[in-house]
C-alpha cells in the first residue's frame, strides 16, 4: 500500500539540520494494523508526516523514496509518489492526529466541520442525504448522534477523539495514519478508543498505523511493530514474536524495564541518553547505551536484516560472525 | 507525639466556578482521609484519572491551596486549623514537591544551580552560599549528579531525566520527612522511567523520606509503593496495602482501572462497549460511579456508599463488599467476625446526596 525506500526526511534550519528520519524503509501492508513505537524525538512523527505527504518547510525529504499504490474508482492500481498522495487526502489516506482540542475548530459545530472536511471529497451533494449519511455511521460506531449538534469544548476528552476516529474514516480510506490516538487520556478511556480503532480496521479491511510511546498499547492492538531509535528503524516483526523473542538489545531493554502489577521483579532503565539528531554518530546509534558494544557497531550502522520469518533487525549480534557472541536475555 | 508522619483529615476542596451568582460550585475533593505512618518510611500512591482530585489532594498537601474544610496534620501537628501549629519555613522543611514537568519547573533564563542555592537558603538550611553548597553537593551525588556538572548550566542543557534528579536534588535538601511526587515520570521516556523510579525507592531508605506518589499509572505504582489509594471524582475508593489493592481488586472502579491497563501481558478481549464514560447525571446518584458500575443496584443511587473497612489490608467506599446493605457496615472477613458488634462500625462521615458537579454534555 505504502512503500518507503531509504527515506531521509530532514529538518533544514539556517543553524543545524535535524536529520529526524534518517534512511528508513517501511512497507504498509493492506489489511493490517502497523504500531510505530519509540521515545521521543526519535522521529516518529515526522516518519507518520513523510507517510501522509504532509511536508512543509522546514520539513524535507532529502532522500529515498515514498510511494502509494491506491486502488482508483476502476479498481485499478495506480501509483502516487509525493505531491500527489495529498490530492487524496481523506479518500485514500486519512491523519488522526493528538490534540482533537487543537485539531477541532473551537467555534464550529461538529457537524458542519464533518461538512467541511467531507463536501469536497464527497460525491453526495445532497445535504440531507450526507446527514443522514453521517448520523447512520456514527450509529455504526456507538457514538451518540447528539454530538454532531455540539461544539467541542461541550465533549470531553474521549469523545472528541472518537469524533475525530469518526471524521477520518467515514470516507473509508485505505489507509489510516493516526499519530499519538490516545496521549493525554486516561487509561479507561484509552481503551475504548483503541479497541475502537481496531474494530473499524477490522471492518474496513484497511491499513492503520499507529504511532505511540506507550508499547503497551502496541502489544494490545498491533499486528507488526516498527521500533524507531534515533531516526531509525531498529526492529521490525509480527508484535507477538517482537515481545516475545525482541532481537535488538533496545527493543529487549525497553521491553525488561516496564513493570507490571503483580510482579514485583526489579526494573532498570536504560542508562544514558540518545544521540542527538543533529550529529548523529557514524555506527550504530544505540552503541553507548548497548550492554553488547563491539568495536563494529561504532563504525558502521547495520542495516535491517531478516533474522526469522518477517522479522528484521538492524543490529550486529543477529549476524556472522558475531552471531555465536550473543548472549543477550 | 503522634505516631503518624502525614494525616489527612476528612479534607474537602470546594472551587467555585464562574460568577458569585451564576457560577458553580466543584467538588475536587470529597471528604478525604488519609495517613502515613512515621516510624517506618513508605510511599503511597494516589491514582486516578484527569479530574479524580489527585493533584488538587497533592495541592493542599503541599499547602498550595487550602481546603474548605478538614485539616492536615504532621507529626500530630495541625497546618490549616484556625491556629495552626506549623509555620510555613517548618513546614516545607519536613514536606516537599518534585513537580510533573522537568522542563516547566526551571526558568530557562535562570541556572539550574540557582533554585538549589534558593532552597538552602531560604529554608534557612546553610547560613551561606559556601555552606549550601556542600549541602547541595550531598544531595546531588544522592541522586547521582555532581554538582560540577550542574553548575553554571540552564535547563535546556540537559536531559528530562537529568531535570528531573535536579528537581529531586533540590527537595532533598532541606532533609524533608515527605516528598510529595506529582505525576513525576510521565514526562520522561520509557527507556528512563525505571531510573527514577528505582532511585525514589532507594531513597526512601537511605534518607528515610516518605513519598506520596501521584500517578494515573498503576504499574508503575504497583512496582513502587507500599500502601495506594484509588481516587474517583473526589472520592478515595479503595485505600490499603498496594499489593492487596492491586491483585486483588475489590472496588469495580479499581477493577475498571486495572483492565484498561496496556500490559504486555493478557489481550485485551475486543468486546467494544459503548463509551460509557460520556453518561451525564452521575451527579444525582449517591455512588459516583453508580452510572457506570457493572454491579450496581437500586441502593447505590440512593445512598452514599459506606466505607468498609478490612483490617489490616485496605477500606472501600462501596456496598458490594457488604451485599447491599444499609445501615452500619461490619468488618467483612471471616464469619465469626460478623457476630456481633464487636467489628469496628464505621460509616462514611458524609450522607448527604452528592451534588453540584459540574460536567460537561458528554
Amino acid at each position: 500500500m505504502l512503500k518507503l525506500r531509504d527515506v531521509k526526511a530532514y529538518y533544514e534550519t539556517p543553524r543545524a539540520v535535524v536529520k529526524a528520519v534518517d534512511g528508513v524503509t517501511l512497507d504498509v501492508r493492506e489489511n493490517e494494523i502497523l504500531g510505530i513505537a519509540g521515545e521521543s524525538g526519535c522521529g516518529k512523527s515526522t516518519l507518520l508526516r513523510a507517510l501522509y505527504d504532509s511536508l512543509e518547510p522546514p520539513l524535507k525529504i532529502v532522500g529515498g523514496k515514498v510511494e502509494a499504490e491506491m486502488k482508483d474508482d476502476n479498481g485499478q492500481t495506480v501509483t502516487l509518489g509525493p505531491g500527489e498522495i495529498r490530492k487524496h487526502w481523506w479518500t485514500f489516506i486519512s491523519y488522526i492526529p493528538q490534540g482533537s482540542m487543537s485539531v477541532l475548530n473551537p467555534v464550529v459545530r461538529i457537524e458542519k466541520q464533518f461538512f467541511d472536511a467531507i463536501s469536497r471529497k464527497h460525491r453526495l451533494t445532497n445535504k440531507r442525504e450526507i446527514r443522514e449519511r453521517i448520523g447512520s455511521y456514527l450509529k455504526e460506531l456507538q457514538l451518540p448522534v447528539e454530538v454532531l449538534n455540539s461544539y467541542p469544548h461541550q465533549l470531553s476528552g474521549g469523545m472528541r477523539q472518537r469524533v475525530l476516529v469518526a471524521l477520518g474514516t467515514f470516507l473509508h480510506p485505505q489507509i489510516v495514519l493516526a499519530d499519538e490516538p490516545t496521549t493525554a487520556l486516561d487509561v479507561v478511556i484509552q481503551k475504548g478508543i483503541l479497541l475502537m480503532l481496531a474494530q473499524v480496521q477490522e471492518r474496513m479491511k484497511n491499513s492503520l498505523v499507529i504511532v505511540s510511546h506507550d508499547i503497551g498499547v502496541h502489544y494490545q492492538i498491533t499486528h507488526r511493530i516498527a521500533i524507531m531509535y534515533n531516526g531509525k528503524i531498529v526492529e521490525i516483526g509480527p508484535t507477538e514474536p517482537v515481545f516475545a523473542k525482541p532481537l535488538h538489545p533496545y527493543t529487549e531493554m525497553l521491553i525488561q524495564s516496564l513493570p507490571h502489577v503483580g510482579d514485583h521483579k526489579h526494573r532498570e532503565g536504560i542508562v544514558g541518553r540518545p544521540p542527538s539528531l543533529i550529529d548523529p554518530p557514524p555506527g550504530c546509534r544505540f552503541a553507548a547505551r548497548c550492554p553488547f558494544v563491539m568495536d563494529i557497531c561504532r563504525e558502521e550502522m547495520p542495516s535491517l536484516l531478516e533474522v526469522e520469518a518477517d522479522h528484521f533487525v538492524a543490529c550486529y549480534l543477529h549476524r556472522e560472525p558475531f552471531r555465536a557472541r550473543k548472549g543477550v536475555g | 507525639m503522634s505516631d503518624l508522619l502525614l494525616e489527612i483529615k476528612d479534607v474537602t476542596k470546594v472551587f467555585r466556578i464562574g460568577g458569585v451568582l451564576l457560577g458553580t460550585e466543584f467538588l475536587a475533593v470529597d471528604h478525604v482521609s488519609l495517613s502515613l505512618d512515621r516510624q517506618k518510611p513508605s510511599i503511597l500512591s494516589i491514582v486516578g484519572e484527569s479530574g479524580s482530585g489527585k493533584t488538587t489532594l497533592a495541592r493542599i498537601i503541599l499547602k498550595l491551596h487550602e481546603p474548605t474544610s478538614g485539616d492536615v496534620l504532621l507529626e500530630g501537628k495541625s497546618v490549616f486549623g484556625s491556629h495552626p501549629d506549623l509555620d510555613t519555613l517548618a513546614y516545607y522543611r519536613a514536606v516537599q514537591p518534585i513537580f510533573q514537568n522537568p522542563f516547566e519547573t526551571f526558568s530557562m533564563r535562570k541556572h539550574v544551580d540557582s533554585y538549589l542555592y534558593d532552597t538552602a537558603l531560604n529554608l534557612k538550611i546553610a547560613r551561606d552560599r559556601k555552606e549550601a553548597r556542600d549541602i547541595i553537593a550531598e544531595a546531588l551525588s544522592s541522586v547521582g549528579l555532581d554538582i560540577n556538572g550542574v553548575a553554571g548550566k540552564y535547563p535546556n542543557q540537559f536531559s528530562g531525566g537529568e531535570l528531573q534528579r535536579i528537581s529531586v536534588a533540590r527537595g532533598l535538601i532541606p532533609r524533608p520527612k515527605l516528598i510529595v511526587a506529582d505525576e513525576p515520570v510521565s514526562m520522561i521516556d520509557a527507556s528512563l522511567r525505571m531510573n527514577i523510579i528505582n532511585m525514589f525507592l532507594s531513597l526512601k531508605d537511605e534518607y528515610n523520606v516518605s513519598f506520596i506518589y501521584i500517578t494515573h499509572d498503576l504499574s508503575t505504582a504497583y512496582y513502587v509503593s507500599d500502601y495506594v489509594a484509588i481516587m474517583y471524582r473526589g472520592n478515595v475508593v479503595e485505600y490499603g496495602s498496594s499489593d492487596r489493592i492491586l491483585t486483588n481488586p475489590i472496588h469495580p472502579y479499581t477493577e475498571l482501572l486495572l483492565n484498561s491497563v496496556p500490559t504486555g501481558g493478557k489481550k485485551w478481549a475486543r468486546d467494544l462497549k459503548p463509551p460509557d464514560i460520556e453518561l451525564k447525571g452521575y451527579q444525582n446518584t449517591a455512588c459516583k460511579f453508580a452510572n457506570r458500575c457493572p454491579f450496581v443496584q437500586p441502593v447505590c443511587r440512593l445512598n452514599k456508599p459506606p466505607l468498609v473497612q478490612i483490617p489490616g489490608e485496605r477500606e472501600v467506599l462501596c456496598f458490594k463488599p457488604v451485599d447491599y446493605e444499609l445501615g452500619p457496615t461490619t468488618l467483612r472477613q471471616d464469619p465469626e467476625a460478623e457476630t456481633g458488634s464487636a467489628g469496628e462500625v464505621k460509616l462514611c462521615a458524609n450522607n448527604r446526596p452528592a451534588g453540584g458537579e459540574d460536567e460537561s454534555l458528554f
